[in-house]
């Protein structure tokens, strides 16, 4: 009685994708409750909140940015694994203009978020107009990106020390670190205009069917030029956030390895790599997820050996409990063996 | 026909030293682990780039991404470019015998720069040139083992996993504690080298024991993060909290001059000129001992001042 009532619970078509990621958080957190309650701790220091649950926040801004990029890229049927070099490329060049050129900080900014943008339209260009598959695309750029923010900066790590320049990782607005602010600026514009537009459509349209979507007059072409310069732009936003945060230009460090959490964030939050419907809160959540599974590593202070496989294994679960398949094959077993022990 | 290969090939092996020896300008290969450990790496760089200048050297570089493998292909594109001789700062210390089995044979010395490896043989490398990483621990550890009098909660800072820096310092730090019972490592985690991730370790870690008083940064890019992250949570970095670091970098020297780190162990990264000079003494038949130890100095807040003008890196 039991099992099928929940077997038809879970059947339900309406059971969205978001609610496993929720879930996912959830989960951690309920563990946390238990285990680390002093991630819960929150006090309110000089005028704004402090708190794991705020570092939580505040450290997940950069892949969240990237993130809503990826979600369109992804929706579009294509992947951008050069966003973590891009993100160095605006951070080189706004500090190198700023520290070495000594130009205003609002014009070297401008130019280090365009120079990033400008990547993503070559991006676009190679995937949309060419026609190189996204992964060796955006694979060149990853190690191209890298260089240009490298040679700008001479090889060097720049040092900085800008009022302006450090609030945008340092600063507090609302109570709130000022990244927060940005994201929710981006996301909120993003979702009005892939929500309230047809926009989201079109991007969905292509990733499912891009044949059919050019047959019914949607410029596939444009759609998927615009998603990659749109995944630039958001890449040299978090790279001036990271950039920001430790006041310093660390052209080769910077942004490693984001690409991958960005990617990874889209998929727990939902979004299936194979393009078509999307999620945007799904990747702001599997960002959310990302973070408090390290700030989680490092409160409880595990062995570093161990910090990796763990990051491994909780991803692995709950990209299996996403899995319509996996789900459905779990739930036979767990029928079967209620029905063994009621016979 | 075998005999007679192995002797031609012999004469070709003669003739290459014998032009080898005899040439003027030597050309050499560095596979660098990849400058991504900020400042001190970049010196490190610079210092061999100076010296290949002054002393006519072909240099051929290779930026090894942090990564083995990238290394690994470098030093064979290296045995394949025909060089004289090898500079390698080896970005981790195991799974190099076959490469440098490769060089031998090619007859091609290779001396480690700045780390050391594992090796079940020994005559595969000329000798390391290093600091003496458990040294440097040792001496911080006791260093702050005397500041604290003998009683503190330590938070650590690692370096990267399996590089060889980080565990020697790691084990030459618990050496310098060692004497103290009161002087305990509640928390460690790595920061990777590199000033983001020391600046997010060190603010779960202040969120996680409000009893940390002392921070022991395995390298001054992770101790410069854990300063801004010790300022964040309102607590003065080098009073409440006491920093000690390795390496002593120019960003080091001016945050002992502010008074936020409190001492640093001197890691020289200046190794060009003396990594050149025992390549080419090894190309020409002279032997080392297989450690040869660059000495260190360590500095304290108070000398800072006047130790930093005269800082190059």
């Amino acid at each position: 009685m039991k099992a099928s009532k929940f077997k038809r619970f879970m059947s339900q078509g309406n059971v969205g994708k978001l609610m496993w990621s929720v879930l996912a958080l959830a989960l951690l957190l309920v563990f946390n409750a238990l285990f680390t309650p002093v991630i819960f701790n929150m006090k309110i220091m000089d005028g704004h909140l402090f708190g794991s649950l705020i570092d939580i926040l505040n450290r997940a801004t950069p892949v969240m940015l990237m993130g809503i990029g990826m979600t369109l890229v992804i929706a579009t049927g294509g992947i951008d694994i050069s966003v973590g070099s891009v993100s160095a490329v605006s951070g080189s060049f706004t500090t190198v203009l700023l520290v070495v050129y000594g130009l205003p900080l609002a014009y070297c900014i401008v130019v280090g978020l365009a120079v990033a943008t400008f990547l993503g339209f070559w991006n676009g260009f190679l995937v949309a107009r060419v026609g190189v598959q996204p992964i060796v695309a955006t694979l060149i750029m990853l190690a191209l990106a890298r260089g240009i923010a490298t040679l700008f900066a001479g090889g060097q790590t720049i040092l900085f020390s800008n009022r302006a320049y450090e609030f945008i990782a340092n600063g507090f607005l609302f109570g709130l670190p000022f990244p927060i602010t940005i994201v929710a600026v981006v996301f909120v514009g993003t979702a009005l205009l892939t929500r309230k537009t047809a926009l989201g459509l079109f991007v969905e349209s292509v990733g499912c069917n891009p044949v059919a979507s050019r047959y019914s007059g949607i410029n596939v072409r444009s759609i998927k030029w615009a998603v990659y310069v749109f995944t630039a732009f958001c890449a040299g936003m978090a790279g001036l956030i990271n950039t920001s945060n430790i006041k310093v230009a660390d052209v080769t460090r910077s942004g490693e390895g984001l690409e991958l959490d960005a990617i990874l964030a889209v998929v727990i939050g939902g979004t299936s790599l194979d393009g078509g419907k999307f999620s945007l809160a799904g990747t702001i959540i599997g960002a959310l997820v990302m973070q408090t599974l390290t700030t989680t590593i490092l409160t409880r202070g595990m062995p570093v050996e161990f910090t990796r496989v763990i990051k491994a294994l909780v991803v692995v679960l709950i990209i299996l409990i996403q899995s319509e398949s996996f789900r459905k094959r779990m739930r036979n077993l767990v029928w079967r063996k209620a029905h063994e022990v009621a016979s | 026909m075998k005999r007679k290969l192995v002797v031609l090939l012999g004469l070709a092996l003669c003739l290459f030293v014998a032009l080898g020896a005899s040439a003027k300008t030597y050309t050499i290969g560095f596979a660098q682990t990849g400058g991504n450990e900020g400042a001190w790496r970049d010196a490190e760089t610079a210092s061999v780039n100076a010296a290949a200048k002054d002393m006519g050297i072909n240099l051929k570089f290779v930026d090894g991404q942090e990564k083995q493998e990238v290394q690994i292909a470098a030093l064979r594109s290296f045995i394949a470019q025909g060089v004289d001789g090898i500079l390698l700062a080896p970005v981790v210390a195991t799974g190099w015998d076959e490469v440098l089995q490769e060089c031998k044979q090619a007859n091609i010395p290779v001396v480690l720069l700045d780390r050391g490896i594992q090796t079940s043989d020994d005559s595969l490398y000329v000798c390391k040139i290093t600091s003496d990483f458990v040294q440097e621990g040792k001496r911080v550890g006791e260093w702050l083992s005397k500041k604290m009098g003998g009683k503190a909660t330590i938070a650590e800072l690692e370096g990267t996993p399996g590089a060889d820096p980080a565990i020697m310092r790691q084990k030459g730090f618990a050496e310098g504690i060692a004497s103290y019972p009161g002087m305990k490592i509640v928390l460690s985690q790595t920061g990777n080298f590199n000033a983001a991730d020391g600046k997010q370790v060190m603010e779960a870690f202040l969120k996680a024991n409000s009893r940390i008083n002392a921070v022991f940064a395995q390298n001054d890019d992770m101790a410069m993060g854990a300063i801004q992250a010790i300022q964040e949570a309102g607590k003065r970095p080098g009073k409440d909290i006491v920093v000690v670091s390795i390496d002593g970098t120019r960003p080091a020297f001016e945050a002992m001059a502010k008074g936020t780190l409190n001492a640093v162990c001197e890691c020289n990264p200046l190794l060009g000129k003396i990594g050149f000079e025992t390549l080419i003494g090894a190309i020409n038949g002279q032997t080392y001992p297989k450690w040869v130890i660059q000495t260190d100095g360590l500095y304290e807040a108070s000398q800072a001042k006047a130790a930093l003008p005269t800082r190059k890196y």
